[in-house]
């Protein structure tokens, strides 16, 4: 058995794999969406294994903390708030035709996607010289300098895009108030 | 001696496809959601591999700013999701056929 | 001499001018002073023009006006030939309508439409004169059309009544028809000749094949065949009666019907060259004479009976080109005029006296009553049968000479056309102005009454011309002559030999013989009786059932598709194609809106497609 495992980044990206696959077909198979916000957050852990494995370790950390801890508790939230006994009919399907075409056309994009990809030697490119990765320690000082310095307008951006975000949130999610309270004041 | 890039890289295209398989088939909309959240998830898995095969940082900033949009992305959509479903008694999208004809 | 001749043809056009604008604020008498004036000062130009041409060096004489189309190797110019031919033309044309008009202010007076009755008399006289003037075929052309509209105009001048809009519309559809011969016949002389101008066809003419020069024969014919009313495009001039009389004797007498002779005798080099086209004249000419004789003996109207000989007369005419005898043509289409306008002038006066009758069995016994009308109606009624010395005589003959040395047969036709030329005109005079009076009805009882002068001085003057008129062409003078006088024109044509004295003696006593008989049986028939079934049949009555022919083979089909055009054709075919394209563009956006659901996920599950078929184009262009 130990045989059959050559080394360890294969066995972390077996893991990794599982976690995802398992992850994501739960996510779109399960009839109650809180179950499928929890398969959610399997396939983010997953996600975040393989990031550490690939030597990103702040955007690592960062998945748990965000994705999974924040957005989908968002998630839950929201459903918690329209309820959550609403369960979806999954074995009817009222549009014709639609699981057949949608999986015949995904099978073809993805299919010709990594038929693409196998032709043109998977990664092909220089190697970078100016930023490259460091190993190891260094991964959240380069992330940093190259976030602070050379992406810096889109982090500026991004941050105005939040608060754009928060406000649009509130005054969507907002009830509306009675009129006649109003004239009252 | 890490894994070959193109493991990773059909790992996220399997990914992207089952996000999109699900965008298309399930009705409702907190789920599809969802399944957008696995296809940028998968995005994000192909541009790390690719920052590790080429050595190069610029792939891990962009996966940051790309998480930060989706946030807020996720936030407005929740919020858009909220408005429209809160009278209803059901979140399917089929319901929202207003562009009929 | 160009600016002379110029004003010849530029005066009745400005009569028409004058009487267009200034007609409303002239009264009838001034209106008729300023038509028979124009006219007037045409034929004294003529006349001068004529002597001119006498003492001019060279016979032929062209008057360029402007050049008016140049377009590639066409050139066509409006240009005037003044040559014996056209100006003896001229002469004839413009004298006898100078007496028509005059005669017409007397005939028309009290018409309600008098100023537009001379309007279109002088756009005729215009129109007649630029047709035998013009040097080029184009020019002809339009004054051949411009004859046309005004008889048309002038034949449905009493437009209120049916039969009157109908023999407009026959007159003017069978000139049509006759009018693509003349058409084709340009357009085969351009594309084979390069030239519209008299003068340089007849130059190359002789480059011409003889099956091309045949067929530009033959279409020449159909034009004058439409054109002077000979088989097969004849009927339309019975019906043409029914204009005012002085129309009758001008345009379908005088000079429109022998526009179709002047064309083939102006194009005689282009005859020449094709034996069989001439003999297919000739044929035409001779059958219709004899036809149209045959059915003059059987008309109850007077003008009806005149209409018929006409066509019988330019069917002499015909049957003289036809046979090369081209100034005997002319010679006769002159006299012509002279005794035919005499003739339907007088019955104008008959009718006129009698309130409007035209039905010769309600006529007789007017000799008494019309002391001048009567002895010039007898002057032309003798001269048309061939009595000699009358010009009727003289010009008959010659033809009849000509025809003999060519071809017995139709001598024959002609002789037996003559013996009936006698017998229906002595039957129209016996009917008309011997015998019982049975007219008493139509006048109230009272007596009738000889004509104005104005009427009666032209019948005076045309009974002159018919008596003297032989001696333009007496057969034993040569020089002097209307042949002599014509020969340069013809001078590309060698005349054919003329028989011995002998034999003219001989012929001109069948001539005078043939006459004598028709005169005598018509007289011993119908001194006493107003009408006979046995000595007039139906079918000769009824133009041997020519209209229905034609009704029945040309007419009829096409009325019946029309009809059905209009019930199958016009609302499935056409409606049905328009509405149809309507209706599918319709469908079709139907059909197509379909894709727009209104669910989300189709619009994905687009977008996905959309992406999958792009993929597979860069896979295989990879692979």
């Amino acid at each position: 058995m130990i045989a059959v495992i050559h080394t360890v980044p294969t066995l972390v990206f077996v893991t990794s794999a599982l976690l995802i696959l398992i992850g994501a077909i739960g996510v779109i198979s399960v009839k109650n969406p809180v179950h499928a916000a929890l398969c959610l957050i399997m396939t983010l852990i997953g996600v975040a294994v393989a990031f550490v494995a690939q030597s990103a370790d702040f955007l690592a950390a960062v998945q748990i903390i965000v994705y999974a801890g924040a957005i989908v508790v968002l998630f839950l939230f929201v459903i918690m708030f329209l309820g959550v006994d609403r369960r979806e009919h999954i074995h009817f399907e009222p549009l014709v035709g639609q699981r057949a075409f949608a999986g015949v056309g995904v099978a073809i994009t993805i299919g010709g996607l990594i038929a693409l990809m196998a032709r043109s030697h998977w990664v092909s490119g220089a190697s970078s010289v100016t930023t490259k990765l460091s190993a190891g320690n260094g991964n959240v000082r380069q992330l940093g300098t190259a976030v602070f310095t050379t992406y810096l307008f889109a982090f500026e951006v991004t941050a105005a895009l939040l608060i754009i975000a928060v406000v649009g949130a509130v005054l969507l999610a907002r009830r509306e108030r009675p009129v006649a309270s109003e004239e009252a004041a | 001696m890490n894994v070959p890039a193109a493991w990773y890289l059909i790992l996220a295209a399997g990914l992207f496809g089952i996000g999109a398989f699900g965008l298309l088939t399930r009705r409702s909309a907190l789920i599809m959601f969802m399944c957008i959240e696995l296809m940028l998830n998968a995005v994000n898995l192909t541009f790390v591999t690719f920052s590790r095969t080429l050595n190069d940082i610029s792939g891990q900033a962009i996966v940051f700013f790309v998480m930060v949009v989706a946030a807020a992305e996720v936030t407005v959509g929740l919020g858009i999701v909220v408005s429209v479903f809160r009278r209803r008694s059901s979140t399917s999208v089929d319901e929202l056929s207003e562009l009929k004809g | 001499m160009a600016v002379v001749a110029t004003w010849i043809l530029i005066a009745p056009l400005f009569g028409f001018v004058a009487v267009l604008l200034l007609g409303r604020y002239l009264s009838e008498r001034q209106v008729g002073v300023v038509g028979t004036g124009v006219v007037t000062v045409s034929f004294v130009l003529s006349v001068i023009c004529f002597v001119m041409l006498l003492h001019h060096s060279s016979r032929e004489v062209t008057v360029n006006l402007f050049s008016w189309i140049t377009v590639g190797t066409l050139h066509v110019p409006a240009a005037l030939l003044v040559d014996p031919l056209s100006i003896t033309m001229c002469l004839f044309v413009t004298g006898i309508s100078a007496l028509i008009h005059l005669y017409s202010t007397g005939y028309m007076h009290g018409e309600k439409d008098f100023r537009k009755f001379f309007l279109y008399l002088n756009l005729f006289v215009f129109s007649m004169l630029l047709l035998v003037l013009a040097n080029n075929l184009v020019l002809t052309f339009v004054g051949w059309e411009g004859v046309g509209l005004c008889s048309y105009w002038l034949v449905s001048y009493y437009f209120e009544r049916d039969a009157a809009a109908s023999a407009g519309k026959k007159a003017f559809i069978y000139n049509r028809v006759g009018d693509v011969g003349m058409l084709v016949a340009m357009f085969l002389i351009f594309s084979r000749l390069h030239t519209l101008t008299y003068h340089t066809i007849f130059e190359r003419a002789g480059t011409l094949s003889p099956t091309v020069a045949t067929l530009i024969v033959l279409a020449l014919l159909l034009g004058a065949t439409g054109k002077s009313a000979q088989i097969p495009l004849f009927n339309w001039l019975p019906d043409a009666m029914e204009g005012p009389t002085p129309v009758s004797a001008l345009i379908h007498a005088a000079t429109m019907v022998t526009a179709g002779v002047y064309l083939l005798v102006r194009m005689s080099p282009v005859l020449a060259l094709s034996h069989s086209g001439r003999l297919t004249i000739a044929i035409i000419g001779g059958v219709t004479a004899f036809v149209a004789a045959t059915i003059a003996t059987s008309q109850k109207d007077i003008k009806k009976v005149l209409a018929f000989s006409t066509v019988s007369q330019i069917g002499y005419m015909v049957l003289a080109v036809g046979v090369g005898a081209y100034s005997a043509a002319i010679f006769l289409m002159i006299s012509h005029a002279f005794f035919k306008a005499l003739l339907f002038l007088g019955s104008g006066s008959v009718i006129h006296s009698l309130n409007g009758e035209q039905d010769m069995r309600k006529m007789g016994g007017l000799q008494k009553y019309l002391p001048l009308t009567f002895p010039t109606f007898l002057i032309g009624w003798l001269t048309i049968s061939g009595i000699p010395p009358f010009a009727g005589f003289w010009s008959k003959g010659d033809v009849l000479t000509h025809v003999f040395d060519q071809d017995k047969a139709l001598w024959v036709l002609g002789v037996l056309t003559a013996i009936l030329t006698g017998y229906y005109m002595c039957r129209l005079f016996v009917l008309t102005f011997r015998g019982t009076e049975r007219f008493r009805e139509d006048t109230g009882g009272h007596d009738p009454h000889e004509s104005p002068w104005v009427m009666t001085a032209p019948l005076v003057i045309l009974a002159v011309l018919s008596v003297v008129g032989g001696v333009l062409d007496l057969p034993w003078v040569h020089h002097d002559s209307l042949a002599g006088f014509l020969a340069p024109t013809f001078g590309y044509v060698a005349a054919g030999a003329r028989a011995g004295t002998l034999a003219q003696w001989g012929l001109a006593l069948v001539d005078v013989a043939a006459a004598v008989i028709g005169l005598l049986a018509a007289y011993s028939i119908w001194r006493d009786i107003s009408e006979s079934s046995k000595y007039e049949s139906s079918f000769l009555e009824h133009v041997w059932h020519w209209d229905d022919f034609y009704d029945a083979t040309i007419g009829r089909p096409l009325t019946t598709t029309a009809q059905f055009e209009e019930d199958v054709i016009e609302p499935k075919v056409i409606d049905g194609a328009v509405t149809g394209l309507a209706v599918s563009v319709r469908r079709s956006g139907d059909g197509l809106r379909k894709v727009q659901s209104g669910f989300v996920r189709h619009y994905a599950l687009a977008t996905v497609l959309g992406v999958a078929v792009i993929i597979v184009f860069l896979v295989a262009r990879v692979i």
